[in-house]
């Protein structure tokens, strides 16, 4: 059952990531993407990290991914991508540079072996404690650190994509200024400095 | 019966690998991005497998940093498409080879 369960996930999953380079709409690359990340999170249950599965499917297939939807749809480029390649040779150096990746880390799995020694942090199948539970447990004791410098990380997140993605205020009105002010100043003396070689002290005053 | 972890990390390697190539062959900023989201998930993927053959919690909440940072990177990489959508029409990677506005 759980082969059976694998299988076709497995096939979706790979089916979701060829979508995704080979689309030529970025919608259909972004509708494939989640046919992927669903099946990550099939994978996940079948793994026992049940809160996992559930937090891969509300972050990623809900809300990343309909980020990305709202990209696509906010700036109207649901056109289709242009895919031919300026670059001779490119797409074939890139298609044997990815099968050489993977031919090295299988070769990496071959030759390494992990070293064996389980329940670093705590087991994950001793006891009847759910899975839930596991998980918060190691993550407000030994990684109680890191996880108060997430909070950090996602403010700051927050903060760059206001800044980064406003469109009004006195921010867009300093953009205009500056380059209509840059254009008009920096482009006749950037003519005149290599004309007028006899007044570079004239230059310096300014 | 258990499937045996090595399947899935090989299914893991598969993954990465096809993110990996279409980063390299796209020209689309957002569909790169989307490849960059299919090699972080592989990675997701490896760790969680890792944590049930080493009979490990520490490495689901690895991925759980992995999704809180993926979420903060996806935040900001599409305000960083948007800004640039803003200026140029096009945000293929050859739009963008250029260091100002």
């Amino acid at each position: 059952m759980e082969w059976a369960v694998f299988v076709v996930f497995a096939i979706a999953a790979v089916g979701g990531a060829g979508g995704v380079v080979l689309a030529r709409k970025p919608v259909h690359a972004a509708l494939s993407l989640v046919m992927t990340l669903f099946s990550v999170a099939v994978f996940f249950v079948l793994e026992g990290a049940q809160f996992l599965a559930a937090v891969q499917v509300i972050v990623y297939a809900g809300a990343i991914v309909i980020l990305f939807l709202f990209v696509i749809m906010l700036l109207g480029i649901d056109r289709e991508d242009v895919l031919d390649e300026p670059l001779r040779g490119q797409r074939p150096v890139a298609v044997a540079a990815g099968v050489a990746l993977f031919a090295g880390l299988l070769l990496v799995a071959k030759i390494l072996q992990p070293t064996g020694a389980p329940s670093v942090r705590g087991s994950l199948t001793q006891g009847d404690v759910p899975n839930v539970e596991r998980l918060a447990r190691g993550l407000f004791t030994d990684f109680l650190w890191p996880f108060e410098i997430t909070s950090a990380l996602l403010v700051i997140a927050v903060v760059g994509a206001i800044v980064l993605a406003r469109r009004s205020g006195p921010g867009r009105i300093l953009d205009e200024d500056e380059r209509v002010g840059g254009g008009s100043d920096a482009g006749p003396e950037a003519v005149l400095i290599p004309g007028d070689a006899p007044e570079p002290p004239g230059e310096q005053e300014q | 019966m258990n499937v045996p972890g090595a399947w899935y990390l090989a299914l893991a390697a598969i993954i990465f690998c096809i993110g990996a190539v279409g980063l390299l062959v796209r020209r689309n900023a957002l569909v790169m991005f989307m490849c960059v989201e299919l090699m972080l998930n592989a990675v997701n993927l490896t760790f969680v497998t890792f944590a049930r053959m080493l009979d490990d919690v520490g490495g689901q909440v690895f991925v759980f940093f992995t999704l809180v940072v993926a979420a903060a990177e996806v935040v900001i990489g599409l305000a960083l498409i948007v800004s640039i959508f803003r200026r140029r029409q096009g945000a293929t990677a050859d739009d963008i080879s250029l260091l100002r506005g």
